[in-house]
């Protein structure tokens, strides 16, 4: 770790403006005794200095991903901790519903880029502080944009938002003759919350574990069984998602619209649906409330939780950017349903993992297996949870899709292609697949190895 | 039920939050009144976590004018209230965070207020007193202990934040646990539940309803065999349970080929097996609710809570046999819709009985001393079993008792210390600390030329508080080094990180929901850990 921490003053990063002499007498003296004194406790490379404090407020520059519950924190306290030149990223608007935890918005903000009223909102409340909103996706930005950053901060509540910026990362690194240089590294602070648990981690691409060597910790959603939905209902969860997977598009009650959880007309269709449903089978507790929890996928939120987690992702940010002190090794867990309860570790890296090994996937099938089987690994298997896998290959040369499901033409032509067996569609053992999902910004390549 | 027109936009904005405590847990909130003393980051941030969520009031206490330092770490100042007092300041940037909540400030310092009106602190649901100097903490503790009202004493200092309960006895209704096991009573089944499985014969079903059977009929059922046929012993080691999952399996239906078919709900009740052989019984916590003399000596002074418990007592030595009252919920399992409903009514039928012969003797013993059954208790939810198994009761004692040398806690301290990762040094350190800030009206290392010399001084603060209390320990100099250099600074991320934490344990406090920490807890964001001591 110690090597990486001076090359991020020397990597090829525009510098900021000078100070434009906003601050006032005291105004960084919290931060400054961090900075400025030595003491027992320090990074083994740190050395007091002054001119620390004119790196965060003149050089050094963050990246937010993510201005919600913890974007809005994260952007608060790296802001009083000395940053100036911050980017957010955000795709949403605001919603009212945001309102009891997003303190960077108004009743008036609602429908506006949360991106651009927090950015607003810190700037005008923290003088001389500049955080440039992006009202985009992540995926809109390419390597370029990213490379520009010293850390990035993620305060997400998409995994597979997490997943993508944790490839993104990784394709940034660089090797020479096998070796990582440490000036490609980024690292990546992540941050997650969920009702009163939440997590934050510290990842140095390519060193430490990333998002996907512990995939396991994120189990994927459950879904309720078909069978349950349509023909046997037990709970009234059952009896909302009967409305909404096969009312919906049946009765089409809005004409050809999808369902959208944010419009209460369409909520309280199901919501009706539901109960009329649930009274047939003389189930209970259907609520507007459970109804719009369960098509929105709902999950609980409040101030405090995003502030701890926040709070503890702005520290490893300061820590590392300063080397004032050795970073988070590197997760750490919160809960405080049951008095407060922190736990520390260090989460190990996968020797195979399939975002930052450096080995391609090993796929073990029998050569007659059909790619339906391959299929459904890519997407039950704990370590790999793809969402829609697009596998292609070299065949004499040429590269062939074998199935891609994102396309709807090219969907139909593949689909043939599931029934087929491996052997079937020309692979052999050894074969390099490449595949694609919207998990990973790079393709993961896999090589076939036919088993007996 | 509300629909969707006529949702207001509290319920909208709150939504996220409604999920967690309910209407009613929000109610609790509304009708609060916080009291926040001194308006530093770590004040303003605990606030901002209440203010949020929409507690009913806030008043800020602080004599304090803005500094440009304070300005510096704090979201709620800005620089053209310096030289301001900071009460109204920050006041006016926490009000504008929630038009639903009513900010009030006193422009005076809590000393003075104790000297002159100590009745001001009564009004409040809870107080939190943040960078308070050991002399008025304690005084203020003393005032707050004699009123009851439940007292948060926060810090952050350097990278160490601080919080410290201070409540005679807060009672916990709903708890909710998060991994509680199911109240099934396969144990000790009741009548009806006996009733209700005789009409299932397992062994003359068609396959459709074999399969659809809920797995725990199922393991009651084998249950029942297994007890005739083993002298009315229940499958006690691991070999005994082995030979009832199998024995399960051999129920499973066969095909024409003698090949047992796809039965999912028999194979979930073999994988419930373990749990659902658990013995019903009381959690020890209940138990020794049961035996407090809050439960046993009801008078009209009692609340609600210790009533409720002692209905529930009653109730385990009557009609109950034994048993709390019947929870009334089983977990989503395979079955058709109507065996699982018929099912799940069975328990809930059996719950709302219990609830019933609960509340009558709730009334009773309200008429046994001259009251009537209000509306906090009359609820059949709140007399339900419901939350019987969670009930829970922290008490955390007076700050007087914590300090005092006839009653400071050294077990705790010096058992803390044999691990050489305790975070209960940052406790020492602490109090050496206030000793310091008594002794020179400053705390150490302010400035940096006073950083080398104060380290002499603090280690003689130190030494001063491990004799007066007999500790036999020793705090390496590194800590006593590392205090003088953190020069009392408060940085935003670590007041941040109290700031959520303590909120919340305010929300527990006001709520009664949720179980609050018990009695200090610290921060150490150098190696990101923390610790719960009981001092």
């Amino acid at each position: 770790l110690s090597q990486i921490h001076e090359p991020i003053y020397v990597m090829a990063v525009d510098g900021g403006h000078r100070n434009s002499g906003c601050d006032w007498d005291g105004r960084w003296n919290h931060v400054r005794k961090f900075l400025e004194r030595p003491g027992p406790f320090t990074h083994p490379d740190f050395e007091p200095s002054t001119e620390s404090l004119q790196f965060l407020l003149e050089t050094c520059k963050i990246l937010v991903i993510g201005s919600g519950g913890l974007g809005c924190e994260l952007l608060k306290n790296l802001a009083l901790s000395g940053f100036r030149l911050i980017h957010v990223v955000d795709m949403d608007t605001i919603d009212v519903s945001n309102l009891n935890r997003q303190f960077l918005f108004r009743p008036k903000d609602v429908g506006r880029p949360k991106a651009e009223v927090a950015a607003d909102f810190v700037n005008s409340r923290i003088p001389g502080c500049k955080v440039v909103p992006h009202f985009k996706k992540i995926q809109d930005f390419d390597e370029s944009f990213y490379r520009q950053f010293h850390i990035i901060v993620c305060g997400l509540d998409s995994i597979i938002a997490r997943r993508w910026m944790n490839g993104m990362l990784i394709s940034l690194l660089s090797y020479e003759d096998g070796i990582l240089d440490p000036s490609s590294i980024i690292p990546l602070i992540d941050g997650g919350t969920e009702g009163f648990k939440g997590n934050a981690r510290v990842i140095l691409p390519g060193m430490t574990a990333c998002i996907d060597c512990t995939l396991e910790l994120y189990p994927p959603q459950i879904n309720f069984p078909m069978c349950t939905i349509a023909s046997m209902p037990r709970l009234p969860e059952h009896c909302i998602e009967y409305a909404r997977i096969l009312q919906w598009p049946k009765e089409k009650p809005f004409g050809d619209t999808s369902v959208d959880g944010d419009n209460p007309e369409h909520i309280q269709w199901m919501f009706e649906r539901a109960q009329e449903r649930a009274s047939e089978f003389n189930i209970t507790g259907v609520t507007y409330r459970l109804t719009q929890g369960v098509v929105k996928r709902i999950i609980p939120a409040v101030a405090s939780t995003n502030a701890v987690i926040a709070a503890a992702c702005a520290t490893e940010v300061f820590k590392i950017a300063t080397s004032a002190y050795i970073p988070l090794n590197n997760y750490l867990v919160f809960n405080d349903v049951d008095g407060l309860y922190t736990y520390t570790f260090e989460a190990e890296r996968k020797e195979n993992c399939s975002a930052c090994s450096l080995v391609p996937q090993d796929l073990q099938f029998p050569s007659s297996a059909k790619l339906q089987e391959v299929l459904e690994y890519l997407t039950e298997n704990a370590a790999l949870q793809m969402k829609s896998p697009a596998i292609t290959t070299t065949l004499e040369g040429k590269n062939k899709t074998l199935y891609l499901q994102s396309v709807k033409s090219i969907e139909e032509r593949t689909r043939p292609n599931l029934c087929k067996t491996l052997k079937e569609l020309g692979l052999s053992d050894g074969q390099e697949l490449a595949v694609a999902d919207v998990t990973t910004p790079q393709t993961v390549l896999f090589k076939l190895n036919f088993t007996a | 039920e509300t629909m969707a027109a006529t949702r207001t936009s509290k319920e909208q904005k709150y939504d996220r939050q409604l999920r967690l405590w309910g209407d009613h847990g929000q109610e609790t909130l509304e009708n609060a009144h916080v009291c926040l003393i001194n308006a530093t980051a770590t004040g303003t941030e605990i606030l901002k976590n209440l203010v949020l969520p929409g507690i009913g009031a806030f008043t800020v206490v602080d004599g304090h004018t803005v500094t440009g330092e304070d300005v510096g770490n704090n979201f709620f100042l800005c620089n053209n209230s310096i030289g301001k007092n900071r009460a109204q300041a920050a006041t006016e940037l926490l009000q504008e965070l929630n038009s639903d909540v009513s900010g009030n400030f006193v422009e005076e310092s809590p000393d003075k207020l104790l000297d002159n009106d100590p009745e001001f602190f009564h009004r409040f649901s809870i107080v939190i007193g943040v960078h308070l100097p050991e002399s008025t903490c304690l005084r203020l503790g003393s005032v707050l202990w004699s009123a009851s009202v439940p007292f948060l004493v926060c810090k952050t200092y350097g990278l160490i934040g601080y919080m410290r309960l201070v409540v005679r006895e807060h009672t916990v209704i709903e708890s909710h646990p998060d991994n509680a096991l199911e109240d099934l009573r396969l144990d000790k089944p009741f009548g009806e539940f006996k009733n209700h499985i005789q009409s299932y014969d397992l062994d003359n079903m068609d396959k459709k309803d074999h399969s659809h059977t809920p797995w725990i009929i199922i393991v009651a059922k084998y249950l029942e065999k297994w007890l005739s046929e083993h002298n009315g012993q229940a499958p006690k080691n691991y070999k005994e349970k082995e030979a009832f999952r199998q024995f399960i399996r051999e129920g499973i239906l066969k095909n024409e080929n003698g090949v047992p078919e796809d039965e999912e709900n028999f194979e979930e009740a073999i994988k419930n097996v373990n749990t659902a052989l658990n013995p019903t019984k009381i959690p020890s916590t209940v138990e020794d609710l049961f035996n407090s003399e809050q439960c046993n000596n009801i008078t009209s002074q009692s609340t609600a809570f210790w009533v409720m418990l002692r209905a529930i007592k009653e109730f385990v030595h009557n009609e109950g046999n034994g048993s709390l009252p019947l929870r009334g919920t089983i977990p989503d399992m395979i079955a058709d819709s109507q065996k699982f409903v018929n099912l799940q009514n069975v328990y809930r039928t059996k719950a709302m009985q219990d609830a019933k012969a609960v509340l009558k003797h709730v009334e009773c013993l309200l008429k046994s001393v001259g009251k009537v059954c209000g509306k906090s208790v009359s609820s059949l939810n709140v007399c339900s079993g419901k939350n019987a198994s969670f009930l829970r009761v922290v008490r955390c004692r007076s700050l007087a008792e914590e300090y005092s040398v006839d009653s400071v806690n050294k077990d705790e301290i010096t058992s803390c210390m044999d691990s050489p990762d305790s975070e209960m040094v940052f406790y020492l350190m602490l109090r050496a600390v206030d000793r310091f800030f008594q002794q020179h009206s400053r705390y150490p290392g302010i400035y940096n030329y006073q950083v080398e010399e104060d380290i002499s001084k603090l280690k003689l603060c130190v030494n001063s508080l491990l004799q007066e209390y007999s500790l036999n320990i020793n705090i390496k100099d590194d800590y006593i080094h590392e205090f003088c250099r953190y020069g009392a600074a408060e940085p935003h991320t670590v007041a941040a990180f109290l700031g959520g934490s303590a909120a919340q344990e305010a929300i527990k406090i006001i709520s009664h929901q949720f179980v609050p920490f018990s009695n200090t807890f610290i921060y150490n964001a150098m190696s990101q850990t923390s610790a719960t001591l009981n001092l």
